[in-house]
Protein backbone atom coordinates (compact mmCIF):
# COMPACT_ATOMS: atom_id res chain seq x y z
CA UNK A 1 0.00 0.00 0.00
CA UNK A 2 1.07 3.53 -0.74
CA UNK A 3 2.07 5.69 2.20
CA UNK A 4 0.23 8.96 2.11
CA UNK A 5 1.52 10.71 5.25
CA UNK A 6 4.91 10.34 6.89
CA UNK A 7 6.08 12.16 10.01
CA UNK A 8 9.75 11.90 10.94
CA UNK A 9 11.01 12.95 14.37
CA UNK A 10 8.67 15.91 14.61
CA UNK A 11 9.05 18.25 17.59
CA UNK A 12 7.02 21.21 18.73
CA UNK A 13 7.02 23.61 21.69
CA UNK A 14 4.78 26.49 22.78
CA UNK A 15 6.52 29.76 23.53
CA UNK A 16 5.66 32.63 25.81
CA UNK A 17 7.49 35.18 27.93
CA UNK A 18 7.85 32.74 30.83
CA UNK A 19 9.66 30.19 28.72
CA UNK A 20 8.88 27.29 26.45
CA UNK A 21 6.67 24.28 26.99
CA UNK A 22 7.55 21.16 25.04
CA UNK A 23 4.40 19.78 23.49
CA UNK A 24 5.45 17.08 21.06
CA UNK A 25 8.69 15.15 21.05
CA UNK A 26 10.12 12.89 18.38
CA UNK A 27 6.84 11.93 16.75
CA UNK A 28 7.33 9.40 13.97
CA UNK A 29 4.54 7.53 12.22
CA UNK A 30 3.00 7.06 8.82
CA UNK A 31 -0.42 6.46 7.37
CA UNK A 32 -1.28 4.34 4.36
CA UNK A 33 -3.84 5.20 1.76
CA UNK A 34 -7.37 4.25 2.80
CA UNK A 35 -6.39 3.75 6.42
CA UNK A 36 -8.31 5.16 9.38
CA UNK A 37 -5.89 6.02 12.18
CA UNK A 38 -6.86 7.37 15.58
CA UNK A 39 -4.56 9.19 17.97
CA UNK A 40 -5.50 9.12 21.64
CA UNK A 41 -3.81 10.83 24.52
CA UNK A 42 -4.50 12.77 27.70
CA UNK A 43 -6.12 16.21 27.21
CA UNK A 44 -3.70 18.99 26.51
CA UNK A 45 -0.96 16.67 25.27
CA UNK A 46 -0.69 18.41 21.91
CA UNK A 47 -2.97 16.26 19.76
CA UNK A 48 -4.62 19.21 18.03
CA UNK A 49 -1.21 20.82 17.51
CA UNK A 50 -0.19 17.71 15.62
CA UNK A 51 -3.13 18.11 13.23
CA UNK A 52 -2.47 21.82 12.77
CA UNK A 53 1.07 20.96 11.69
CA UNK A 54 -0.10 18.37 9.18
CA UNK A 55 -2.61 20.91 7.82
CA UNK A 56 0.27 23.35 7.38
CA UNK A 57 -1.20 25.93 9.76
CA UNK A 58 1.88 25.84 12.00
CA UNK A 59 5.43 24.74 11.27
CA UNK A 60 7.15 21.91 13.19
CA UNK A 61 10.29 22.78 15.13
CA UNK A 62 12.54 20.11 13.73
CA UNK A 63 11.59 16.95 11.90
CA UNK A 64 9.84 16.57 8.59
CA UNK A 65 6.32 15.97 7.40
CA UNK A 66 5.84 14.40 3.99
CA UNK A 67 2.74 13.85 1.95
CA UNK A 68 3.05 11.05 -0.61
CA UNK A 69 6.82 11.38 -0.48
CA UNK A 70 7.18 15.13 -1.04
CA UNK A 71 7.64 17.74 1.71
CA UNK A 72 4.44 19.31 3.04
CA UNK A 73 5.06 22.80 1.57
CA UNK A 74 5.65 21.48 -1.94
CA UNK A 75 2.96 18.84 -1.87
CA UNK A 76 0.01 19.29 -4.19
CA UNK A 77 -2.08 16.98 -2.00
CA UNK A 78 -5.31 18.31 -0.62
CA UNK A 79 -5.86 18.11 3.12
CA UNK A 80 -9.33 18.18 4.65
CA UNK A 81 -9.66 19.37 8.22
CA UNK A 82 -12.69 18.93 10.42
CA UNK A 83 -12.75 21.08 13.54
CA UNK A 84 -14.26 20.41 16.96
CA UNK A 85 -17.32 22.51 16.26
CA UNK A 86 -19.01 22.59 12.88
CA UNK A 87 -18.32 26.33 12.40
CA UNK A 88 -21.15 26.68 9.92
CA UNK A 89 -21.80 30.34 9.13
CA UNK A 90 -25.22 31.50 10.18
CA UNK A 91 -25.32 34.12 7.41
CA UNK A 92 -25.06 31.43 4.74
CA UNK A 93 -27.49 28.69 3.80
CA UNK A 94 -26.36 25.06 4.18
CA UNK A 95 -25.62 24.88 0.46
CA UNK A 96 -23.52 28.04 0.55
CA UNK A 97 -21.71 26.78 3.65
CA UNK A 98 -20.88 23.57 1.85
CA UNK A 99 -19.40 25.35 -1.18
CA UNK A 100 -17.34 27.79 0.96
CA UNK A 101 -14.10 25.88 0.33
CA UNK A 102 -14.77 25.69 -3.40
CA UNK A 103 -15.39 29.44 -3.42
CA UNK A 104 -12.11 30.15 -1.66
CA UNK A 105 -10.08 27.87 -3.90
CA UNK A 106 -11.79 29.19 -7.07
CA UNK A 107 -13.04 25.71 -7.89
CA UNK A 108 -16.72 26.55 -8.36
CA UNK A 109 -17.64 24.80 -11.60
CA UNK A 110 -20.76 23.04 -12.79
CA UNK A 111 -19.05 19.76 -11.93
CA UNK A 112 -18.08 20.63 -8.35
CA UNK A 113 -21.50 22.18 -7.72
CA UNK A 114 -23.14 18.99 -8.94
CA UNK A 115 -20.87 17.02 -6.62
CA UNK A 116 -21.87 19.21 -3.66
CA UNK A 117 -25.54 18.69 -4.48
CA UNK A 118 -24.99 14.96 -4.87
CA UNK A 119 -23.31 14.65 -1.47
CA UNK A 120 -26.10 16.68 0.16
CA UNK A 121 -28.68 14.39 -1.45
CA UNK A 122 -26.90 11.15 -0.59
CA UNK A 123 -26.38 12.11 3.04
CA UNK A 124 -29.92 13.26 3.64
CA UNK A 125 -29.54 17.03 3.61
CA UNK A 126 -31.36 17.63 0.30
CA UNK A 127 -34.34 19.23 2.05
CA UNK A 128 -32.09 21.57 4.03
CA UNK A 129 -30.01 23.07 1.21
CA UNK A 130 -31.64 26.47 1.65
CA UNK A 131 -32.01 26.24 5.41
CA UNK A 132 -29.93 28.24 7.89
CA UNK A 133 -27.54 26.20 10.07
CA UNK A 134 -29.59 27.00 13.20
CA UNK A 135 -32.53 25.07 11.74
CA UNK A 136 -30.50 21.81 11.74
CA UNK A 137 -29.82 19.34 14.53
CA UNK A 138 -26.28 18.91 15.87
CA UNK A 139 -25.80 15.71 13.90
CA UNK A 140 -26.97 17.21 10.62
CA UNK A 141 -24.73 20.23 11.15
CA UNK A 142 -21.71 17.97 11.64
CA UNK A 143 -22.65 16.13 8.45
CA UNK A 144 -22.86 19.41 6.54
CA UNK A 145 -19.42 20.29 7.91
CA UNK A 146 -18.04 16.97 6.67
CA UNK A 147 -19.53 17.53 3.21
CA UNK A 148 -17.92 20.99 3.15
CA UNK A 149 -14.59 19.19 3.57
CA UNK A 150 -15.39 16.30 1.20
CA UNK A 151 -16.32 18.47 -1.81
CA UNK A 152 -12.69 19.59 -1.95
CA UNK A 153 -11.76 15.94 -2.63
CA UNK A 154 -9.15 15.73 0.14
CA UNK A 155 -6.49 13.03 -0.07
CA UNK A 156 -6.42 12.82 3.70
CA UNK A 157 -9.00 13.89 6.27
CA UNK A 158 -7.95 15.28 9.63
CA UNK A 159 -10.61 15.00 12.33
CA UNK A 160 -9.97 17.09 15.44
CA UNK A 161 -12.37 15.63 18.03
CA UNK A 162 -15.23 16.40 15.67
CA UNK A 163 -17.87 14.91 17.97
CA UNK A 164 -16.79 16.33 21.32
CA UNK A 165 -19.18 19.29 21.12
CA UNK A 166 -22.20 16.98 20.84
CA UNK A 167 -24.17 15.40 23.67
CA UNK A 168 -23.43 11.74 24.43
CA UNK A 169 -26.32 10.17 22.53
CA UNK A 170 -25.81 12.30 19.43
CA UNK A 171 -22.08 11.67 19.63
CA UNK A 172 -22.59 7.92 19.24
CA UNK A 173 -24.93 8.19 16.27
CA UNK A 174 -22.98 10.95 14.56
CA UNK A 175 -19.71 9.10 15.15
CA UNK A 176 -21.14 6.01 13.44
CA UNK A 177 -22.65 8.13 10.73
CA UNK A 178 -19.51 10.10 9.91
CA UNK A 179 -17.37 6.94 10.14
CA UNK A 180 -19.67 5.28 7.62
CA UNK A 181 -19.51 8.25 5.24
CA UNK A 182 -15.72 8.27 5.37
CA UNK A 183 -15.64 4.54 4.62
CA UNK A 184 -18.13 4.97 1.76
CA UNK A 185 -16.03 7.70 0.20
CA UNK A 186 -12.88 5.60 0.73
CA UNK A 187 -11.02 8.40 2.44
CA UNK A 188 -7.82 8.21 4.43
CA UNK A 189 -8.47 9.68 7.85
CA UNK A 190 -6.58 10.70 10.96
CA UNK A 191 -8.79 11.15 14.02
CA UNK A 192 -7.65 12.82 17.19
CA UNK A 193 -9.71 12.11 20.30
CA UNK A 194 -9.58 11.44 24.01
CA UNK A 195 -12.58 9.15 23.80
CA UNK A 196 -11.18 5.59 23.73
CA UNK A 197 -14.38 3.90 22.58
CA UNK A 198 -14.69 6.38 19.74
CA UNK A 199 -11.15 5.58 18.61
CA UNK A 200 -11.64 1.80 18.83
CA UNK A 201 -15.01 1.82 17.10
CA UNK A 202 -13.74 3.81 14.12
CA UNK A 203 -10.02 3.19 13.56
CA UNK A 204 -7.86 0.52 11.93
CA UNK A 205 -4.98 1.51 14.16
CA UNK A 206 -4.75 3.49 17.40
CA UNK A 207 -1.66 5.52 18.28
CA UNK A 208 -1.33 6.16 22.01
CA UNK A 209 0.46 9.31 23.12
CA UNK A 210 1.95 10.01 26.54
CA UNK A 211 1.20 13.17 28.43
CA UNK A 212 3.18 16.35 27.72
CA UNK A 213 5.77 16.38 26.21
CA UNK A 214 3.93 13.85 24.10
CA UNK A 215 5.77 10.93 22.58
CA UNK A 216 4.32 7.84 20.96
CA UNK A 217 3.91 5.19 23.65
CA UNK A 218 2.39 2.43 21.58
CA UNK A 219 0.64 1.70 18.32
CA UNK A 220 -2.25 -0.75 18.63
CA UNK A 221 -3.64 -2.32 15.45
CA UNK A 222 -7.39 -2.78 15.77
CA UNK A 223 -9.00 -5.62 13.89
CA UNK A 224 -12.52 -6.87 14.19
CA UNK A 225 -13.79 -10.09 12.73
CA UNK A 226 -17.13 -8.74 11.56
CA UNK A 227 -19.18 -9.21 8.43
CA UNK A 228 -20.40 -5.68 8.55
CA UNK A 229 -17.61 -3.64 10.08
CA UNK A 230 -19.47 -0.59 11.42
CA UNK A 231 -18.84 1.38 14.57
CA UNK A 232 -22.12 0.15 16.09
CA UNK A 233 -21.27 -3.50 15.49
CA UNK A 234 -17.76 -3.03 16.79
CA UNK A 235 -19.04 -1.68 20.07
CA UNK A 236 -21.06 -4.86 20.59
CA UNK A 237 -18.25 -7.24 19.55
CA UNK A 238 -16.34 -9.18 22.23
CA UNK A 239 -12.95 -7.85 21.03
CA UNK A 240 -14.01 -4.33 21.90
CA UNK A 241 -13.48 -4.76 25.63
CA UNK A 242 -10.09 -6.32 25.05
CA UNK A 243 -8.85 -3.39 22.95
CA UNK A 244 -10.33 -0.94 25.41
CA UNK A 245 -8.46 -2.47 28.33
CA UNK A 246 -5.23 -2.72 26.38
CA UNK A 247 -5.25 0.93 25.31
CA UNK A 248 -6.48 2.06 28.71
CA UNK A 249 -3.49 0.34 30.31
CA UNK A 250 -1.11 2.03 27.90
CA UNK A 251 -2.63 5.42 28.65
CA UNK A 252 -2.55 5.07 32.41
CA UNK A 253 1.02 3.81 32.58
CA UNK A 254 2.07 7.36 33.28
CA UNK A 255 1.11 6.58 36.82
CA UNK A 256 -0.90 9.55 37.95
CA UNK A 257 -4.41 10.65 37.19
CA UNK A 258 -4.67 10.96 33.45
CA UNK A 259 -7.99 12.13 32.21
CA UNK A 260 -9.12 10.36 29.10
CA UNK A 261 -12.72 9.47 28.41
CA UNK A 262 -13.96 12.77 29.77
CA UNK A 263 -14.74 15.14 26.92
CA UNK A 264 -12.92 18.37 27.62
CA UNK A 265 -13.00 20.88 24.86
CA UNK B 1 -57.96 29.46 11.13
CA UNK B 2 -56.90 27.44 14.11
CA UNK B 3 -58.85 27.93 17.29
CA UNK B 4 -56.94 29.94 19.83
CA UNK B 5 -56.81 28.61 23.36
CA UNK B 6 -58.27 30.71 26.12
CA UNK B 7 -54.88 31.29 27.66
CA UNK B 8 -53.28 32.32 24.37
CA UNK B 9 -55.94 34.95 23.78
CA UNK B 10 -55.58 36.13 27.36
CA UNK B 11 -51.87 36.44 26.83
CA UNK B 12 -52.30 38.41 23.59
CA UNK B 13 -54.76 40.72 25.31
CA UNK B 14 -52.27 41.39 28.08
CA UNK B 15 -49.49 42.22 25.62
CA UNK B 16 -51.73 44.51 23.60
CA UNK B 17 -53.02 46.26 26.72
CA UNK B 18 -49.50 46.88 27.93
CA UNK B 19 -48.54 48.43 24.60
CA UNK B 20 -51.61 50.69 24.66
CA UNK B 21 -50.78 51.93 28.15
CA UNK B 22 -47.21 52.78 27.16
CA UNK B 23 -48.27 54.68 24.02
CA UNK B 24 -51.05 56.51 25.81
CA UNK B 25 -48.79 57.58 28.68
CA UNK B 26 -46.21 58.89 26.23
CA UNK B 27 -48.82 61.03 24.49
CA UNK B 28 -50.19 62.30 27.80
CA UNK B 29 -46.70 63.37 28.93
CA UNK B 30 -46.16 65.30 25.70
CA UNK B 31 -49.57 67.01 25.85
CA UNK B 32 -49.16 67.84 29.54
CA UNK B 33 -45.71 69.34 28.96
CA UNK B 34 -46.77 71.44 25.98
CA UNK B 35 -50.05 72.44 27.69
CA UNK B 36 -48.34 73.45 30.91
CA UNK B 37 -45.76 75.45 29.01
CA UNK B 38 -48.47 77.24 26.98
CA UNK B 39 -50.59 77.92 30.06
CA UNK B 40 -47.65 79.22 32.11
CA UNK B 41 -46.62 81.56 29.30
CA UNK B 42 -50.16 82.86 28.85
CA UNK B 43 -50.72 83.38 32.60
CA UNK B 44 -47.30 85.04 32.81
CA UNK B 45 -46.01 82.53 35.35
CA UNK B 46 -42.93 82.40 33.16
CA UNK B 47 -41.58 85.19 31.00
CA UNK B 48 -42.56 84.29 27.46
CA UNK B 49 -39.83 86.60 26.12
CA UNK B 50 -37.21 84.24 27.55
CA UNK B 51 -39.10 80.95 27.59
CA UNK B 52 -41.22 81.52 24.49
CA UNK B 53 -44.33 79.35 24.21
CA UNK B 54 -45.55 76.49 22.01
CA UNK B 55 -47.95 78.73 20.10
CA UNK B 56 -45.23 81.34 19.46
CA UNK B 57 -42.93 78.60 18.18
CA UNK B 58 -45.63 77.32 15.83
CA UNK B 59 -46.37 80.86 14.54
CA UNK B 60 -42.67 81.45 14.06
CA UNK B 61 -42.32 78.15 12.17
CA UNK B 62 -45.29 78.98 9.89
CA UNK B 63 -43.82 82.41 9.14
CA UNK B 64 -40.48 80.88 8.19
CA UNK B 65 -42.19 78.23 6.07
CA UNK B 66 -44.09 81.04 4.28
CA UNK B 67 -40.95 83.01 3.43
CA UNK B 68 -39.18 79.67 2.79
CA UNK B 69 -36.07 80.60 4.85
CA UNK B 70 -36.47 77.58 7.15
CA UNK B 71 -35.99 75.07 4.31
CA UNK B 72 -32.56 76.47 3.57
CA UNK B 73 -31.44 76.07 7.18
CA UNK B 74 -32.86 72.56 7.56
CA UNK B 75 -31.52 71.51 4.16
CA UNK B 76 -27.96 72.69 4.86
CA UNK B 77 -27.82 70.98 8.27
CA UNK B 78 -29.28 67.76 6.89
CA UNK B 79 -26.93 67.76 3.92
CA UNK B 80 -23.86 68.33 6.07
CA UNK B 81 -24.94 65.66 8.57
CA UNK B 82 -25.67 63.04 5.93
CA UNK B 83 -22.41 63.69 4.03
CA UNK B 84 -20.29 63.53 7.19
CA UNK B 85 -22.16 60.41 8.33
CA UNK B 86 -21.52 58.63 5.03
CA UNK B 87 -17.85 59.63 5.09
CA UNK B 88 -17.47 58.45 8.71
CA UNK B 89 -19.03 55.11 7.80
CA UNK B 90 -16.76 54.56 4.79
CA UNK B 91 -13.54 55.89 6.38
CA UNK B 92 -14.27 54.08 9.65
CA UNK B 93 -14.75 50.71 7.97
CA UNK B 94 -11.70 51.20 5.72
CA UNK B 95 -9.42 52.16 8.63
CA UNK B 96 -10.69 49.28 10.76
CA UNK B 97 -9.97 46.89 7.86
CA UNK B 98 -6.43 48.26 7.49
CA UNK B 99 -5.80 47.90 11.23
CA UNK B 100 -7.16 44.34 11.12
CA UNK B 101 -5.05 43.32 8.13
CA UNK B 102 -1.98 44.90 9.66
CA UNK B 103 -2.02 44.19 13.43
CA UNK B 104 1.30 45.93 13.93
CA UNK B 105 -0.22 49.20 12.71
CA UNK B 106 -3.02 48.85 15.23
CA UNK B 107 -0.54 48.16 18.03
CA UNK B 108 1.43 51.27 17.06
CA UNK B 109 -1.58 53.55 16.52
CA UNK B 110 -3.57 52.48 19.57
CA UNK B 111 -2.48 55.22 22.04
CA UNK B 112 -2.95 57.93 19.38
CA UNK B 113 -6.45 56.73 18.58
CA UNK B 114 -7.33 56.62 22.28
CA UNK B 115 -6.13 60.21 22.79
CA UNK B 116 -7.93 61.50 19.70
CA UNK B 117 -11.09 59.67 20.73
CA UNK B 118 -11.12 61.13 24.25
CA UNK B 119 -10.30 64.66 23.09
CA UNK B 120 -13.35 66.98 23.20
CA UNK B 121 -13.82 67.58 19.50
CA UNK B 122 -15.47 70.98 20.03
CA UNK B 123 -11.93 72.13 20.84
CA UNK B 124 -10.97 71.38 17.24
CA UNK B 125 -13.71 73.40 15.60
CA UNK B 126 -12.03 76.84 15.89
CA UNK B 127 -8.84 75.33 14.50
CA UNK B 128 -10.70 73.86 11.55
CA UNK B 129 -12.22 77.27 10.77
CA UNK B 130 -8.76 78.84 10.65
CA UNK B 131 -7.29 76.06 8.58
CA UNK B 132 -10.12 75.35 6.15
CA UNK B 133 -12.12 78.62 6.21
CA UNK B 134 -15.74 79.21 7.12
CA UNK B 135 -17.44 76.95 4.61
CA UNK B 136 -19.42 73.74 4.23
CA UNK B 137 -16.28 71.58 4.02
CA UNK B 138 -15.19 72.74 7.47
CA UNK B 139 -18.54 71.87 8.97
CA UNK B 140 -18.54 68.43 7.36
CA UNK B 141 -15.02 67.83 8.69
CA UNK B 142 -16.20 68.98 12.10
CA UNK B 143 -19.04 66.42 11.91
CA UNK B 144 -16.59 63.69 10.90
CA UNK B 145 -14.12 64.58 13.64
CA UNK B 146 -16.64 63.92 16.40
CA UNK B 147 -17.54 60.40 15.26
CA UNK B 148 -14.57 59.00 13.38
CA UNK B 149 -12.11 57.94 16.10
CA UNK B 150 -14.64 56.19 18.27
CA UNK B 151 -16.00 54.53 15.17
CA UNK B 152 -12.59 53.16 14.16
CA UNK B 153 -11.89 51.90 17.69
CA UNK B 154 -15.27 50.18 18.03
CA UNK B 155 -15.16 48.57 14.60
CA UNK B 156 -11.60 47.40 15.15
CA UNK B 157 -12.58 45.81 18.46
CA UNK B 158 -15.50 44.07 16.81
CA UNK B 159 -13.32 42.83 13.89
CA UNK B 160 -10.82 41.44 16.37
CA UNK B 161 -13.62 39.78 18.29
CA UNK B 162 -14.43 37.49 15.36
CA UNK B 163 -14.27 33.84 16.40
CA UNK B 164 -10.72 32.55 15.94
CA UNK B 165 -12.08 29.08 15.15
CA UNK B 166 -14.07 30.45 12.23
CA UNK B 167 -10.92 32.12 10.89
CA UNK B 168 -9.04 28.85 11.39
CA UNK B 169 -11.71 27.13 9.32
CA UNK B 170 -10.95 29.49 6.42
CA UNK B 171 -7.26 28.60 6.63
CA UNK B 172 -8.03 24.86 6.74
CA UNK B 173 -10.07 25.33 3.57
CA UNK B 174 -7.00 26.81 1.91
CA UNK B 175 -7.94 30.48 2.34
CA UNK B 176 -5.65 33.42 2.94
CA UNK B 177 -6.07 36.44 5.23
CA UNK B 178 -8.03 38.17 2.48
CA UNK B 179 -10.60 35.35 2.54
CA UNK B 180 -10.78 35.48 6.33
CA UNK B 181 -11.67 39.17 5.96
CA UNK B 182 -14.29 38.87 3.24
CA UNK B 183 -15.83 35.53 4.18
CA UNK B 184 -15.82 35.78 7.98
CA UNK B 185 -14.78 39.07 9.58
CA UNK B 186 -16.96 41.43 7.52
CA UNK B 187 -20.13 39.30 7.39
CA UNK B 188 -19.83 38.50 11.10
CA UNK B 189 -19.40 42.21 11.90
CA UNK B 190 -22.47 43.49 10.08
CA UNK B 191 -24.58 43.79 13.26
CA UNK B 192 -21.86 45.81 14.99
CA UNK B 193 -21.28 47.94 11.88
CA UNK B 194 -24.95 48.89 11.92
CA UNK B 195 -25.11 49.59 15.66
CA UNK B 196 -21.99 51.72 15.13
CA UNK B 197 -23.86 53.65 12.42
CA UNK B 198 -26.71 54.28 14.87
CA UNK B 199 -24.30 55.99 17.24
CA UNK B 200 -22.50 57.85 14.46
CA UNK B 201 -25.55 59.55 12.97
CA UNK B 202 -26.19 61.30 16.30
CA UNK B 203 -22.54 62.22 16.79
CA UNK B 204 -22.30 63.66 13.26
CA UNK B 205 -25.27 65.89 14.00
CA UNK B 206 -23.50 67.12 17.14
CA UNK B 207 -20.33 67.86 15.14
CA UNK B 208 -22.22 69.68 12.41
CA UNK B 209 -24.06 71.90 14.92
CA UNK B 210 -20.75 72.73 16.66
CA UNK B 211 -19.28 73.65 13.27
CA UNK B 212 -22.29 75.81 12.40
CA UNK B 213 -22.08 77.62 15.75
CA UNK B 214 -18.80 79.19 14.81
CA UNK B 215 -18.39 79.16 11.09
CA UNK B 216 -21.63 79.25 9.13
CA UNK B 217 -24.10 81.60 7.48
CA UNK B 218 -26.80 78.98 7.20
CA UNK B 219 -28.07 75.95 9.01
CA UNK B 220 -29.86 75.26 12.29
CA UNK B 221 -26.68 75.69 14.34
CA UNK B 222 -26.21 79.14 12.85
CA UNK B 223 -29.87 79.94 13.49
CA UNK B 224 -29.47 78.96 17.16
CA UNK B 225 -26.38 81.12 17.70
CA UNK B 226 -27.79 84.07 15.75
CA UNK B 227 -31.15 84.02 17.55
CA UNK B 228 -29.47 83.84 20.96
CA UNK B 229 -27.39 86.89 20.07
CA UNK B 230 -30.42 88.93 18.97
CA UNK B 231 -32.63 87.49 21.73
CA UNK B 232 -35.10 85.89 19.35
CA UNK B 233 -35.85 82.95 21.59
CA UNK B 234 -38.79 81.79 19.49
CA UNK B 235 -36.32 81.02 16.73
CA UNK B 236 -33.93 79.35 19.08
CA UNK B 237 -36.47 77.02 20.65
CA UNK B 238 -38.02 76.28 17.27
CA UNK B 239 -34.58 75.23 15.98
CA UNK B 240 -34.13 72.93 18.94
CA UNK B 241 -37.53 71.33 18.32
CA UNK B 242 -36.62 70.83 14.65
CA UNK B 243 -33.28 69.28 15.68
CA UNK B 244 -35.15 66.84 17.93
CA UNK B 245 -37.33 65.81 15.01
CA UNK B 246 -34.33 65.45 12.65
CA UNK B 247 -32.37 63.36 15.18
CA UNK B 248 -35.35 61.08 15.70
CA UNK B 249 -35.99 60.64 11.97
CA UNK B 250 -32.35 59.87 11.14
CA UNK B 251 -32.12 57.36 13.98
CA UNK B 252 -35.29 55.61 12.89
CA UNK B 253 -34.00 55.49 9.33
CA UNK B 254 -30.92 53.55 10.44
CA UNK B 255 -33.06 51.38 12.70
CA UNK B 256 -35.17 50.50 9.64
CA UNK B 257 -32.01 49.62 7.69
CA UNK B 258 -30.93 47.45 10.63
CA UNK B 259 -34.24 45.61 10.70
CA UNK B 260 -34.00 44.93 6.98
CA UNK B 261 -30.39 43.74 7.25
CA UNK B 262 -30.97 41.45 10.24
CA UNK B 263 -33.83 39.84 8.40
CA UNK B 264 -31.43 38.90 5.62
CA UNK B 265 -28.78 37.52 7.94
Amino acid sequence: MKQILQMHHVNYAYHNMDGETKALQDITFSIEEGEFVAIVGPSGCGKSTLLSMIAGLIKPEGGTIELSGSPLEESKKNIGYMLQKDQLFEWRTIYHNVILGLEIQHMLTAKTKARANELLDVYGLDKFKNAKPSELSGGMRQRAALIRTLVLEPDILLLDEPFSALDYQTRLTVGDDIGQIIKNEKKTALLVTHDLSEAISLADRVIVLTKRPATIRQTVPVKFDLEEDTAMHRRNAPEFKYYFNQIWKELTQDGDDVKVSEPVS
Amino acid sequence: MEMMSKYQSQYLKKVRRNRQIVTLTRIIILIAFVGLWEWAAKEEVIDSFIFSSPSKIVVCFIDMVKDKTIFGHIGVTLYETVVSFLLVTVIGILCAIILWIWPKASEICDPYLVVLNSLPKSALAPLLIVWLGANTTTIIVSGISVAIFGSILNLHTSFNGTSQDKIKLIYTLGGKRYHALTKVVLPASIPSIISNMKVNIGLCLVGVIIGEFIGARKGLGYLIIYSSQVFKLDWLLMSIVILCVIAMLLYNLIAAVEKWCLKRY
